[in-house]
């Protein structure tokens, strides 16, 4: 104790002289950005709740959300330096666009070419999402990009080696610093940047939301769409994240030798060829459509729907009918669907690579 | 005006030298301050591998239960949520963060629990799981640290695809399993039951008696010594062939495994 406090005491006008130093840089920095901004700046818009959304699932902190740290988790999104040869970004599956999907591909397609065995889900709205993937296997938000990281078919690289590129890199542990307050880079630091980024895709802008807040109306045809959509499938595509993050099947895969979905994680029996209900916002976008992209067009989907569906095992028991749908009942719906896509997300300078 | 601000200065630079000292205090404690009975102490759990009376090695044959000689090159696992036993049978539950430990059999220093802190008094056991709970296997990444952090601490005990850690991760070979394997087996063993459905739930429970009180305080550091038999994954309640299942990791089967080493720890002594 004593020991400590003469310390302190010699230090005491060090401390004195650091906080002055700390209070010009502050003043400094101000005078700055004064200075540089002549048209009033547009505020960092960080993580927000639509009022017509229901309250958010992940534990992931949004609160430390800032200009610094959503810049370095852009940059980190789009950065090729996270694969093993430095080919393939997020960005390069997770298309803007395309609601952040893989535009035309059924299957993943990354590192050297090779495919996975999944089609890539749009990243929208996650930090709504109770867990992730088609089979729901991870929970925490910023978890999820270790898989593609990791995934010898997709980045194939390690984090620790990520880590070592990132600090030799010219730019990065300045990020860091803005971003975290010191420059000590760390994969858990990398991960949550890219977390603080994705959390901020939020769709809520589409005509439907315009819609639910008074400040547009369907029209005619959107309306019977809506309507029919409301009888046969809200159950599964709940509004308004047109999910109810279950997971079931839907009667489009019959075999399981590929891909088990669901019983990988759950290893309940029954649980074979169960995947997530996908939200359906922006799927104007996000073609080819279900977990292994077989379906090209939104009229396919439909055309399952009332006539593709078979009795296979583990099918959902609201499926067993089929969906009874004519071909103008398809069309009102795929009109509907389309009141969900929303444009200023997928055009929304804050997310795009350039 | 300027000397106002210059006593807030001081106020605020003494304010942060008290905080300091405040935490330094905290580690000082039993080093330098005259000891009194209530002050906490320290204790040492030691895992040694051992395959009965004999020390186990990485690479060596072993013969197991079902007759096969298995090799292993690679034997870890994660111990955590440990609680002391009084002797009055309530429980000193040690801080959960403090202690979750990654136990590696080519690492000797792993095989050495440290704990401070600990209330003095008697204690007649200790109670802990093997493997990760719950909780922190759904916890936010900023959470996990140190042995947890998936890039580091928990290298290669995280899987990327399924939320969870590895408990008990198992490698060798065997010379009956196929050659079109390497003749090498792997168990990965996890899986903490599911969080919001509820799955398979490998955690297993341990409670070791020492068949005496031990005293710990800050003048007494006991060193409480366990045999860990990494054959007895292979052994009660199911005798295991290895050439049968060489590989198992998130799967029904996995239950098969953990149920085997739930006692694989066990008691020796105390020094
Ligand atoms: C090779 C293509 C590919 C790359 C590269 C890739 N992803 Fe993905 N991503 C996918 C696929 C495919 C899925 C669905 C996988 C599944 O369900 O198993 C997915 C799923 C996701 C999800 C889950 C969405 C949800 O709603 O469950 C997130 C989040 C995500 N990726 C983020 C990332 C991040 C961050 C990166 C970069 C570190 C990345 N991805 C790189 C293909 C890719
Ligand atoms: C019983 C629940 C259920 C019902 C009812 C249901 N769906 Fe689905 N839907 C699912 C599941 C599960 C998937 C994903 C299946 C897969 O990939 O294996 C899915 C996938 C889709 C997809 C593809 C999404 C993508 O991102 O690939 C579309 C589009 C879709 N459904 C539209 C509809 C429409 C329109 C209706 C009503 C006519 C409907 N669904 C009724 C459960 C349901």
């Amino acid at each position: 104790m004593k020991k400590n406090h003469k310390a302190i005491c010699i230090n005491h006008t060090l401390f004195k002289g650091v906080v002055v130093f700390f209070l010009i840089l502050i003043w400094g920095c101000k005078k700055e950005t004064q200075n540089e901004t002549p048209n009033p700046p547009v505020p960092f818009q960080g993580f927000y709740q639509p009022e017509h959304f229901p309250s958010s699932e992940q534990p992931f902190d949004v609160s430390k959300i800032n200009e610094k740290s959503f810049a370095l988790g852009k940059r980190l999104f789009y950065d090729p330096i996270l694969s093993r040869d430095s080919t393939i970004s997020c960005g390069s599956c997770h298309i803007q666009a395309s609601a952040f999907t893989q535009h035309g591909h059924d299957v993943s397609h990354g590192i050297d070419d090779l495919l996975g065995r999944r089609n890539a889900l749009p990243i929208q709205n996650l930090m709504w999402q109770k867990n992730f993937l088609w089979d729901g296997g991870i929970l925490n938000l910023e978890l999820v990009a270790i898989n593609a990281i990791t995934s010898p078919v997709e980045m194939d690289e390690s984090l620790l080696n990520i880590v070592e590129k990132l600090k030799r890199s010219k730019v990065y542990p300045q990020m860091f610093k803005e971003a975290f307050g010191n420059e000590e880079i760390t994969s858990t630091k990398m991960l949550v940047a890219l977390g603080y980024f994705m959390a901020l895709f939020i769709s809520d802008k589409s005509k439907y939301d315009e819609v639910k807040r008074g400040k547009a109306q369907f029209t005619e045809q959107e309306q019977r769409g809506y309507n029919l959509f409301k009888q046969h499938c809200e159950t599964c595509h709940k509004e308004p994240l047109f999910t109810d993050q279950s997971f079931r099947n839907n009667g489009v895969q019959h075999f399981f030798t590929i891909d088990k979905g669901r019983y990988e994680i759950s290893l309940i029996s029954g649980d074979e060829g169960k995947f997530k209900v996908p939200s359906l916002r922006n799927i104007e976008f996000t073609a080819p459509f279900m977990h292994d992209g077989r379906f090209p067009s939104l009229m396919d989907v439909l055309n399952h729907y009332s006539d593709g569906i078979q009795n296979y095992t583990n099918l959902d028991p609201l499926l067993i009918n089929k969906i009874p749908l004519n071909s103008q009942e398809k069309q009102d719906i795929i009109s509907f669907l389309k009141t969900l896509s929303d444009f200023t997300f997928i055009r929304d300078k804050r997310f795009s690579e350039f | 005006m300027k000397k106002e601000f210059k006593n807030i200065f001081q106020i605020l630079v003494i304010a942060l030298a008290l905080s300091i000292t405040a935490c330094k205090k905290k580690d000082d404690n039993h080093n330098h301050d005259t000891p009194t009975p209530q002050q906490p102490g320290e204790t040492e759990i030691h895992l040694e591998n051992r395959i009965g009376n004999l020390k186990f090695y990485l690479n060596e044959s072993y013969v197991n239960e079902n007759g096969d000689s298995v090799k292993f090159t690679m034997f870890n696992y994660y111990v955590s949520n440990f609680e002391f036993i009084k002797e009055d049978g309530s429980s000193y539950v040690v801080p959960k963060d403090s202690c979750y430990f990654l136990v590696k059999a080519n690492d000797m220093e792993s095989q050495e629990l440290h704990f401070k802190n600990i209330p003095a008094g008697k204690y007649k056991g200790v109670r802990f799981i093997i493997g990760v709970d719950s909780l922190k296997s759904a916890a936010p990444l900023e959470q996990r640290t140190g042995v947890l952090d998936p890039a580091t601490g928990a290298q290669g005990m995280y899987w990327s695809w399924n939320t969870g850690y590895i408990f008990v991760k198992a490698e060798g070979t065997c010379p009956g399993i196929p050659d079109s394997l390497q003749n090498k087996f792997k168990y990965h063993i996890g899986l903490f039951g599911g969080y919001s459905t509820p799955t398979i739930n490998n955690i297993k429970k341990v409670e070791l008696l020492f068949g005496q009180n031990i005293e710990i305080k800050s003048t007494k550091k006991p060193n409480i010594h366990c045999y860990v038999n990494p054959l007895e994954m292979f052994k009660t309640p199911t005798t295991f062939d290895v050439k049968a299942q060489p590989v198992i990791m998130a799967s029904p089967a996995s239950k098969t495994i953990a149920d085997n080493y739930a006692d694989m720890i066990k008691f020796d002594h105390i020094h």
